[in-house]
């Protein structure tokens, strides 16, 4: 059976001239970085290539890029490191209530070690309000973080207004942007961002590597203590090899993948608006990332659709996560103002730069019988 | 939470085609369980007859609004009890379902103590009625 990926926001494939470059620092380039004689220092040149590489993409001369295991690592890097050494200043902070759960779960953990943590709304589409964001912002408020682009519904926030109301205020401004690194122009010689979460593996690099940029100044604690390594803020031996694929892979998506994506991804949209009771979430246009779409498909559930487009080869995603006794419905859905019951008959398709417009037609036929033939056994289907 | 869902052959052959989908619409028993919340609704229909003094569930539907198990759980559930007696049909655990369906992910026993909960209710919709019959 042939089979479609529509699951690019989970993970996209290593490309292969990312496994290219990869391959000699595994057997051949085998060195600790840290290690004086030459096989340390070729690996050491290798890393500080691909720092000064990504430091260009982003335009952050002024900023360090401290590698990581990956977003969830720097995003708790972030939250957690500035938290604990800003203390002094004080002990509130600021996010939103569609954060990726690796932010939403490290505020709750650091609400229980006392900080104090504000969660914004946001409005149907996904937006924050930013007078709600200006009056929330108080004396003791040390850090504000607000992803870059919703990985559920494709909501890209405007970080230079964010950034100088923050700036204005004093506070840090963090952003997780590992859904839009490289699919949504980051300059943070303009952008007034403190901290900044970027990854490899959604972008045709490797998983496991992912980095954290912070501006000059930004005073920040270590997660991981050891040997010192990335200028002590993130301590273990550095991961070469994937270092190395995080840098190439910042080349591999181009200006025309990304408006190749947009076109499939309003392909989908147009193709599934034709379902009864059944709606776009987030934003159209400009203000939506490249390559999500996520439809809600009213008296069905999720899983039941994913599992019926996955006999046929298709893979979406829903963004219910199973519990031991039921199934809790998307946060980032009932934070625009979905009913459960219609957040859990909502999927998420994530388009990459190697879908074809053939493969898009046949998803919305197969959606659209699925659909159909799930509503039969319904009983929530009007009749 | 994050560690995946696997179904047995025998969930996914009854969820890509499911038997006994529908309603009842002279149906003696109705049973409807769950809630849209928690993502799963069951509505199990039964048809009993009487017959040398025993009363047998003669045909069943069900409507599910659910994940994979919990179609595939309720649908097993409808084949199971054609046939039998009331009092057959009322000793049938969800445990009985996990084994017809070759087991079910830790996760998901839920859909098929769900399933035994419809049929549950969908009894004492009947006996309910037969009780109102009489009076």
């Amino acid at each position: 059976m042939k089979r479609i990926y529509l699951d690019n926001a989970a993970t996209t494939p290593v490309a292969k001239e990312v496994l290219e470059a990869m391959m000699p620092y595994f057997s051949e380039k085998f060195g600790n970085a840290s290690s004086l004689h030459s096989f340390g220092r070729e690996t050491r040149d290798a890393v500080e290539n691909s720092r000064e590489k990504i430091s260009k993409k982003l335009n952050a001369k002024e900023h360090k890029i401290i590698f990581t295991s990956g977003g969830t690592e720097a995003n708790n890097l972030a939250l957690k490191g500035v938290a604990f050494a800003n203390r002094e200043k004080g002990k509130h902070i600021i996010t939103t209530k569609i954060e990726h759960d690796c932010v939403l779960n490290a505020c709750k953990w650091l609400e229980k070690k006392g900080f104090d943590v504000t969660y914004l709304n946001v409005d149907k589409e996904g937006f924050i309000d930013l007078n709600e964001l200006e009056n929330a912002i108080r004396n003791d408020t040390i850090i504000v973080s607000i992803m870059h682009a919703n990985n559920e519904i494709g909501t890209i926030a405007d970080l230079k207004v964010v950034g100088e109301i923050c700036r204005a205020k004093g506070v840090y401004f963090h952003s997780d942007a590992c859904q839009s690194f490289c699919k949504v122009p980051i300059d943070l010689k303009s952008f007034p961002v403190d901290l900044l979460t970027i990854n490899a593996h959604k972008i045709y690099g490797p998983k496991g590597v992912g980095a954290l940029v912070i501006g000059e100044g930004v005073k920040i604690d270590p997660l991981l203590h050891g040997g010192g390594h990335e200028l002590g803020l993130r301590s273990g031996t550095e991961n070469v090899p994937g270092i190395v694929g995080f840098a190439k892979a910042i080349d591999v998506i181009k200006e025309k993948d990304v408006e190749h994506m947009k076109r499939l991804r309003d392909m989908l949209i147009e193709g599934f608006s034709a379902i009864e009771e059944s709606w776009l979430n987030g934003p159209k246009g400009d203000k939506r990332l490249c390559n999500n779409v996520n439809f809600t498909f009213r008296f069905i559930e999720g899983e039941s659709l994913l599992l019926y487009l996955d006999s046929k080869g298709i893979a979406a995603s829903t963004g219910s996560a199973c519990s031991t006794r039921a199934v809790e419905p998307s946060h980032v859905l009932t934070a625009i103002g979905l009913t459960a019951a219609d957040a859990h008959g909502s999927l998420r398709f994530s388009v990459g730069k190697e879908n074809t417009e053939d493969e898009i037609k046949y998803v919305i036929d197969v959606v659209k019988e699925s659909v159909e033939s799930l509503r039969k056994i319904s009983p929530l289907t009007k009749k | 939470m994050n560690e995946g869902i696997r179904y047995s052959k025998k969930i996914m052959d009854l969820f890509l085609h499911p038997k006994n989908v529908g309603e009842l619409k002279d149906a003696d028993g109705v049973g409807k369980v769950g809630s849209a919340v928690c993502g799963d609704i069951m509505v199990i229909y039964i048809k009993v007859a009487e017959q040398a003094g025993k009363k047998i569930i003669m045909d069943t539907k069900f409507r599910t609004f659910g994940c994979a198990a919990a179609i595939a759980s309720s649908s097993m559930l409808t084949e199971m009890v054609k046939g039998k007696t009331l009092e057959e049909a009322e000793k049938l655990t969800w445990k009985d379902i996990e084994k017809a369906l070759d087991g079910l992910p830790l996760v998901k026993t839920h859909c098929a103590v769900l399933a035994i909960d419809a049929l549950k209710a969908a009894i004492k919709d009947y006996k309910q009625k037969l009780k109102g019959e009489k009076e």
